[in-house]
Order: C-alpha cells, then structure tokens, then sequence
C-alpha cells in the first residue's frame, strides 16, 4: 500500500537519491583510479564524478583535503535532500545524522576533559552532525555545564537520559559514553522504523530493520572484541549491546560471557554469515586478529557484507531507507578512494587493490 | 483509530432508532425495497454518470502524481529520460479519457419526460444500467490509473537507472493500461440494452 501515497511527499526525494546512486564510482571507474601515478591523475580521474568539488583543490592535494572535498559533495547533497523531505521522511532523514552528531559529542568531551582548545575541535566535527547549539558546548568549561547543554539543547537528549550522568562522563571512557549513547541511538531508530505508521508493514520496516539489526550485531562484536585486555567489566560491557538484531538475546548474552576469541566466534555462530566471516578470517583457529587469508580484516568483510547490503536496498521502491544505503556507500567510496589515494601517496602499489566495490 | 468513536456513535444511534421504529410498530417503514423503488431514474442515471468521470480523473490524476513526481525527482541526475517518461504519463491521461467518453455514452440516454412516465419498466431499467455502468467503468479506471502510475514511476526511476530497461517496463505498464479498457467493454455492453428515456 507504500505505494499508493509515498509519492505525495517524498517521490522527488527518492528520484533525486537514485540518480545520486546512480553517479558512484562502478568497478570499471576504481581500476582507472588504481592505474593512477600521482594524486593529480587520481583528481583528474574523479573529475566527471566530483565536478566542482575538487577544482579548489591546490594541485597534488593530501590525501585527507582529498577526501575532505569529497566529504563536503555528500554533505551538500545529503542537505539538498533533507531540506526538500516533509513530513516521516524528513523524521527518516533526521535520525541519519544523530549518529554524526554523537561522534561530534564524544569528540568535543574528550576535548573538554584533556582541556583543549575546543574552537579547534569544532573545525574537525562532522558536518552532518553540525546542530545549533553545538557551538554552545565550547563555552562550557566543564563537564557539568557541557552535559546540561547537551542533555537539554539536542535532540541527542532522550539518549542521555536514564544511561548516563554527569558523573559519569568524568569518570567513564568517553567509548564508553559514545557506545551508550550510539546504543541507544540505534534502539530508538529501530523502534522508530518499527513502529510509525508510515513505516510500519512497508518495505522500509523490513529493510532498515535489516540494515540496523547488522549494524546492533557488528557494534556488538566489535565492542567485545575491542574489550579484550582493558578493564571493562563483563557487566558494563553487556550495557552496551543493543537489545535487538539478530544476536540479540542468545548471542549478546553469549558475547557478554565471551573471554577470548573462540567464545566470540562461538557467540556468532547462531548467524550463518557472521560465522562465515569469522572463518574466512581465521579466527575461529585462534590465528590472531586482522590478518585472513586473502589480507582481509573482519571489519573489511562487515563493510563488504554492509555494502551488499545497501545495494540490494535500491531493489526496493518507495522507501526512505535508499537515502540511508546511498550514504552507506557513499561513506565507503570515500574510504575507497582514500585508500587509493593513500596508496599512490605512499607507493604501496601493492596493496591498492584492497577496497571494497559493489558496483 | 480516528474514526473508532464516531462509528460507535453512529451504530449507536442507527441500533436506537431502529429499535424504537421495530418496538412501536413501525418497523415497516425501514422499506429499502420501496426506497429503491422511488428514486427517481434520472438520479441513478446521473449519478452513474458522475461517478465514471470523477472516478476516472481521480485515477488519473492519481497516476500522474505517482509517476510525475518519479520523473522529476529521476531527471534531475539523468534528464534523458524526461521526454521518454512523458508517455506514462499520457498512459494515465488516457484513463481519464475513457472516463470522459463513457460519460458522453451515457449521457446521450438522458431525456426529459414527462412525471408520470418516468417511472416505466423501461425507464427503471435505463437508470439502474446508467448507474452500475458508471460505477464498473469509475472503478476500473481508478484501479488501473492507480497501477498505471505505479509502474510508470518505477519506469521512470529503472530508466534513469539504466536506459535499456524502459521498453521492457512499458510493456508491463501497457499490460496495465489495458485494465481500464476492460472495464469500458463492460460499461459498454451493460449500457447497449438500455434504451433512452421516453
């Protein structure tokens, strides 16, 4: 039934996204870039692509101006569509950039506790985690002041409250405190996906629930797996999985128990593609962390799986969730290209060829 | 949820009157078969009449903002397809058409008479025809103007996608696009027997 009213509001949103996907660099465009010899040619390359956006660029930019450019494309096209979306798509739009906008919080709380400069720290936040009264939390000059801005001004609010006091920000890890908060920015949009009425029983309940039951699982994995060696009680570390996707309740409770590798790897078994992942790269052997067979890490098979993903998101019409894939792969292009880039920089031809291309 | 109190209230009322009408001795007066009787022909007529065209422009217009908004929103990254994209649009538009050509049909039956005649065997017949006629072509096009639409706007997003694509939608939208002509068959034949009122 999507159909016959999605279009009132949002048919020119989705068309504008569509052709946004359309435009992403396909297999054919990386090997060209991967042929590249300076950062120039790799400009030149990105030219049809990135038009306007790199022409500022100083001839043999960095690789991170390079990628900052590219950023600014997404940014300016992703605000394009935010401002033409009415209505639950607009609400869709807006849960997307909660989760810049608790990288921004985290970053300017380390930056008050180690009392930096914040005006510095601003420069480096996420634009599309820009909100008004961002700004705002470089006044305050401690940790009291920052939390009552951020817990009043933002909509990040409803995810401080009840998790996390002001107490808590001095003494906890700020991965901690991002965690939490990314915690319970993940549940709310779950449930928000699940139950509006705009989105109940369309397609896009059936593949955001998808996408973010991945992203609650790979948040999961890699939370326990990080926590190896640090002092991260079993407890706390069980506070900050997500209490849905599809570890969730078996698996989670398997994770928190999880002391080492194999208990991991067991904990992920209940998922077939997760145990996949787990094999190609070895670790079920206990043969150490981030080196497979082939030189991939587990965190570059959740991006390729991620990014399979989000292309299969574009199959389905009438839902948001394509501008959600589209930024997916958008983010990931930028990786790609970073890397490359990065490659070419530092002559490590060999291992240009280590991205990650769906198209 | 909305409308869960008014519905309370209206079955409220429809169980209290009929029940005082059925408790005093006045049941009878609830006659649906003599108020069928006493509608007056050219009311059926007329209504069948308006409810072909209107149903028909509400499918079209309906497709058109279904597939326009696709056309739009797609042109913008690729805009060879907007002229291609214009015939489904005219797919749509042709439903509010058949609508419109039914409606002259059925109207061409429309007579004045005089009072008493109006309510001849024959007459009855030519309303009741004019009335389910209007209603099975509305119906029909409203459907297919929907469907229409529908496929027009993934034809619109596939082509921009990749051009190849848009002869093999079409002719899946022309598959929809017959649905309407369906019902327009019938709306004609249930309307042949039907004479002008006299």
């Amino acid at each position: 039934m999507e159909g016959l009213f999605f279009n009132v509001n949002s048919g020119y949103v989705e068309g504008i996204v569509r052709g946004y996907r359309n435009s992403l660099l396909t297999g054919q465009h990386y090997n060209n870039l991967t042929q590249c010899e300076t950062i120039d040619d790799v400009k030149l390359q990105l030219a049809p692509a990135y038009g306007d956006f790199l022409a500022a660029l100083p001839p043999n930019p960095s690789t991170s101006a390079l990628a900052g450019k590219m950023t600014d494309k997404l940014v300016a096209e992703f605000r394009y569509v935010l401002t033409q979306a009415t209505g639950s798509t607009a609400r869709f739009l807006e849960y997307l950039t909660y989760g810049y906008m608790i990288d921004n919080i985290a970053l300017l709380i380390t930056g008050t506790l180690h009392e930096r400069d914040t005006r510095e720290l601003l420069e480096r936040c996420h634009p599309l985690g820009w909100f008004e009264t961002l700004p705002v939390l470089c006044v305050a000059t401690n940790i009291e002041e920052l939390y009552n801005s951020v817990l009043i001004e933002t909509p990040l609010a409803g995810y401080f409250k009840g998790s996390l006091s002001h107490q808590d920000l001095d003494e906890l890890n700020i991965e901690i405190v991002r965690n939490t908060l990314y915690k319970n920015y993940l549940e709310d949009f779950y449930q928000f996906v699940n139950t509006h009425p705009d989105f109940k029983g369309t397609p896009t309940q059936e593949v955001m629930s998808e996408l973010l039951e991945f992203e609650a699982d790979r948040r999961a994995i890699n939370i326990t797996l990080n926590s190896f060696g640090t002092e991260l009680s079993k407890q706390e570390r069980r506070k900050l999985y997500p209490e849905f996707g599809k570890l969730y309740p078996e698996g989670s409770l398997m994770l928190s128990r999880a002391d080492d590798l194999e208990s991991v790897s067991l904990a992920v078994s209940i998922s077939a593609d997760y145990k996949a992942f787990f094999d190609a790269v070895g670790l079920t052997q206990g043969a150490g962390f981030g080196g497979g067979a082939d030189g991939k890490s587990l965190e570059d098979m959740f991006y390729q799986k991620e990014m399979e993903m989000s292309k299969v998101v574009f199959t389905r019409q009438f839902t948001p969730a394509v501008v959600y894939a589209w930024m997916r792969l958008k983010e990931q292009e930028i990786r790609n290209v970073t890397w490359i880039a990065e490659c070419i920089a530092q002559h490590q031809k060999e291992r240009i060829g280590n991205f990650i291309s769906v198209f | 949820m909305g409308l869960v109190y008014p519905a309370g209230a209206a079955t409220v009322s429809l169980l209290v009157i009929g029940g005082y009408m059925l408790f005093h001795g006045d049941g009878e007066q609830f006659n649906v078969g003599q108020f069928l009787e006493s509608v007056s022909p050219y009311a059926w007529a007329n209504i069948g009449i308006a409810m072909c065209i209107g149903l028909s422009v509400v499918g079209a217009a309906w497709g058109i903002f279904l597939t326009g908004s696709s056309i739009v929103g797609g042109g913008v990254k690729a805009p060879r397809i907007r002229t291609k994209n214009l015939i489904s649009i005219i797919f749509c538009e042709v439903v509010a058409i058949y609508g419109v050509i039914m409606a002259i049909v059925f109207s061409s039956k429309l007579n004045l008479v005089g009072d008493d005649e109006i309510f001849s065997g024959s007459n009855q017949y030519t309303g009741y025809a004019l009335f389910w006629g209007g209603i099975t072509v509305g119906m029909c096009n409203l459907i297919c103007g929907i469907s229409v639409g529908i496929n027009g706007s993934s034809a619109a997003l596939a082509d921009a996608a990749d051009g190849s694509l848009f002869v093999k939608i079409l002719v899946i939208e022309i598959f929809s696009s017959v649905l309407g002509l369906f019902g327009l068959i019938i709306g004609l034949l249930v309307t042949q027997k039907a004479n002008e009122f006299k």
